[in-house]
């Protein structure tokens, strides 16, 4: 019998945690499955996050550091800058990354420090409880803003990877979403472009994939994917924001 | 026993630090147990600059100088004013005269005024005074030796300020002449 | 080797380039800067790598992700900087990773000053940041024992998979005395660093660091071998001096600068025929209890001699548990104990026990 599907070598066996409907098991397989492709996972060192995806340590089959929260970038720097052969790599979420991680993941950026960064947005804190992320869209509950985010109150939704794209050490910055079949694969292919870009040297690059939260929004699985193409793409516009190839 | 604790304060800018620095190296060079602790902050720049400088055969303990020093090199008038006090009874009150009109208050004290920067002018070098001073103390207290200064100043300076090695030498015998009378 | 004249943080920094530190990650703060300085200029000589973080924050995480792939690393700050750090420390002794901290301490709270302190003992012997864990603490008096003790540090570092701090006042930073780098051999037995996290070659399992162990019951395992560990090092690893212990009236406690200033009142005291005794600490934990065993009967009393308000009274309370009063000398924000201060608290104490 042909083999026309097959559990990457990239994962451990090990059962994530997550919660049903999340997107963060879609997003762990691309990146593994990138890392198998490229054949580097042998190479590959990662650096889990604090939030939902604190975990992933259990999950990604190479070796891996666990950072405090927003420290990710920091910690990837030290790794790579002993081990400038190898390929390091974040996994962070919007919490960890847009709010507590800030100055680290600007200049992580600044540095052009030839890393990658997979950043889970799904505007919202999940493994706290649902409270409210820098990223957390206008008229959203949260916990820490039940009546919804307003403007006056704290802004408007943090475009991190816009922000990044204007870095110059940011070689490659993309945002993707990972509500389709089609948006899946156009997800798996900005991730290989990053990593690839991190193995040809040219800086830092970081995927945006715009996830889920069906628990923390308090919708079905279907219905969250639907208010993520409906609010979240609309405010966070899926594309290419930087490539190497523009640089001149 | 040799146990000298010396203060050097000035300008920032004049060689205080230096001069300081050269006694520590030179009595290392003669085999002395030494220590230099500077003043640090934002008031070495510009304002006044001071270290303390300890020649001992025994181990150094404190490195701090409290009213106990042997002696002070003192280039400008605020530090007159800050460190006069510092002296033991009895020890030396280096004065540079060029800059500082204002005579020693205490009378318990060696008081020399040395009109460093005159010196060295007419050593054609403005810049050396703090070497006056140095080389008046020198010859005062003959803690280390001219040469062993000017081997302290070779690694100090390196290759690239070797051709200043004779004004500053110069500027040593100079300043020692100036109290040998 | 011959002696050489080299400021403190400068002699801190060829003394860890000598002992095979590789990569450093710092943030400038006064009264430290001299040794990011040194660093940068002379850890790329040496084949290693030199950065300067965007905070002290993200400096000790560098150290983290840099140990946890292997490699011989150090950071270096001043007070409020290590407060800062905290975060890191505890993760990297959460996670049992060697490295190697040099605070040169400056007076606070808060922003506080950048004169000379010693205003971090409980900072620094306390653990710090968060959870059950101790730093190895060495507090060197001089330059050369700094240099000497740098080889140690690493090592017990590398050997104990534990942090390591280095302490020294702004004076020990900032003094200039003559250094000789002398060749040693190491007293611990290195093993592989197996557990780096260099990529698996996809020979292995993947190495974790980490320090996070949601099952209480493993949290609790993990803090058991924790602290059987630093029941090791507090074992073997307390170091101090002692200084005229013999028919001393008192025997007075300090470490670092104050310890020399603290030399100077005894000796004089001496020549007034007042026999006091010190204890020097050279590590601030574990704290070095067997020294007070040597008390002679004729000690009537503890005198904490400090640059701060007597953080290390505690220590000498349990560590005297009963059998002498415990009395404080000391000043703070960068005030400098002189000798004289030192000698008029003893003659009040010994006056007064008279």
């Amino acid at each position: 019998m042909a083999v026309v599907f097959q559990k990457t070598k990239g994962l451990t066996d090990k059962q994530t945690h997550y919660c049903p409907g999340c997107t963060h098991g879609i997003i762990h397989r691309l990146v593994a499955e990138v890392l198998e492709e490229l054949g580097v996972l042998g190479e590959a060192i990662g650096v889990a996050p604090v939030g939902c995806s604190v975990l992933a340590y259990e999950y990604f089959n190479c070796d891996m550091q666990e950072a405090s929260h927003g420290r990710a970038p920091a910690v990837a720097t030290g790794i790579k800058r002993v081990h400038p052969d190898k390929v390091v790599f974040t996994y962070q979420g919007d919490g960890d990354l847009a709010s507590i991680g800030t100055a680290e993941i600007v200049h992580v950026a600044h540095r052009g420090e030839k890393i990658t960064t997979i950043f889970v947005n799904n505007a919202i804190y999940g493994m706290t409880g649902g409270q409210m992320a820098p990223t957390t869209l206008i008229g959203q509950r949260a916990t820490t803003a039940p009546l919804g985010r307003t403007v006056e109150h704290s802004g408007m939704p943090l475009r991190v990877s816009e922000m990044l794209a204007t870095i110059n050490g940011a070689a490659y910055v993309e945002r993707v979403a990972v509500n389709t079949p089609a948006n899946v694969r156009k997800a798996k292919k900005a991730i290989k472009n990053a990593f690839q870009c991190q193995l040809d040297g040219k800086g830092f690059s970081i995927i945006e994939v715009l996830s889920t939260c069906p628990t923390n929004w308090g919708m079905t699985p279907i219905d969250a994917l639907k208010w993520l193409e409906n609010n979240m793409i609309p405010y966070y516009p899926i594309g290419n924001l930087r490539t190497p190839e523009v640089e001149e | 026993m040799l146990n000298e604790r010396v203060i050097c304060a000035g300008f920032g800018g004049q060689g205080v630090m230096l001069i300081g620095q050269l006694i520590s190296y030179a009595g290392m060079l003669e085999n002395r147990e030494v220590s230099w602790l500077p003043s640090y902050g934002p008031e070495m720049r510009g304002g006044t600059a001071n270290c303390s400088v300890m020649v001992s055969e025994k181990p150094i303990g404190s490195p701090v100088i409290t009213d106990d020093a042997t002696a002070a090199i003192i280039m400008n008038l605020p530090s007159l004013a800050k460190f006069e006090k510092d002296v033991e009874p009895g020890g030396r009150l280096l004065i540079n005269s060029s800059l500082i009109e204002k005579k020693a208050t205490r009378d318990d004290l060696q008081v020399y005024y040395i009109p460093a920067n005159e010196l060295a002018v007419e050593l054609g070098n403005s810049r050396v005074s703090n070497m006056v001073m140095l080389g008046a103390y020198l010859e005062l207290t003959k803690i280390v030796s001219i040469e062993s200064v000017m081997k302290a100043l070779k690694k100090i300076f390196g290759p690239a300020k070797e051709h200043l090695m004779p004004v500053n030498e110069d500027a040593l015998r100079k300043g020692a002449a100036a109290v040998r009378q | 080797m011959a002696k050489i004249l080299m400021k403190g943080n400068e002699a801190i920094g060829a003394a860890a380039i000598k002992a095979g530190c590789k990569y450093f990650f710092g943030y400038p703060i006064t009264p430290q800067n001299e040794l990011p300085e040194y660093m940068s200029r002379e850890l790329p000589k040496a084949g290693g790598v030199f950065l300067q973080a965007e905070s002290e924050v993200a400096a000790i995480n560098m150290v983290y992700g840099a140990s946890g792939a292997g490699a011989r690393v150090m950071t270096s700050s001043s007070s409020p900087g290590i407060a800062l750090k905290q975060e890191g420390i505890t993760y990297i002794a959460g996670a049992e990773l060697p490295c190697v901290i040099v605070n040169i301490v400056r007076g606070g709270p808060g922003l506080g000053g950048i004169q000379p302190a010693q205003s971090d003992y409980n900072q620094v012997t306390r653990g710090g940041g968060n959870g059950d864990y101790k730093l190895l603490v060495y507090a060197p008096a001089n330059l050369q024992e700094m240099v000497d003790l740098m080889q140690e540090a690493f090592d017990a570092a590398d050997y104990y998979r534990t942090p390591v701090m280095m302490v020294g006042d702004g004076m020990i930073g900032q003094i200039m005395e003559p250094v000789e780098f002398k060749e040693s051999v190491s007293r611990f037995e290195l093993p592989e660093k197996d557990w780096a996290t260099v990529g698996t070659g996809n020979k292995r399992k993947p190495n974790i660091a980490n320090s996070l162990f949601l099952d209480p019951a493993e949290l609790e395992k993990h803090n058991v071998k924790l602290q059987e560990k630093y029941a090791t090092i507090k074992a073997n690893e307390a170091r101090y001096e002692t200084y005229n212990l013999e028919n001393a009236q008192l025997v007075a406690v300090a470490y670092g600068t104050t310890s020399r200033i603290l030399r100077n009142a005894i000796n004089e005291l001496k020549e007034k025929g007042i026999e006091v005794g010190m204890i020097r600490p050279i590590t601030l934990w574990p704290f070095p209890e067997e020294a007070f065993d040597q008390i002679p009967a004729s000690c009537k009393g503890l005198l904490s001699v400090e640059m701060s308000m007597g953080q290390m009274v505690d220590d000498l309370k349990i560590v005297s548990n009963g059998r002498w009063p415990v009395y404080f000398y000391g000043r703070s924000g960068g005030m400098i104990p002189t000798p004289a201060g030192i000698i008029g608290k003893i003659e009040e104490l010994i006056g007064g026990a008279k």
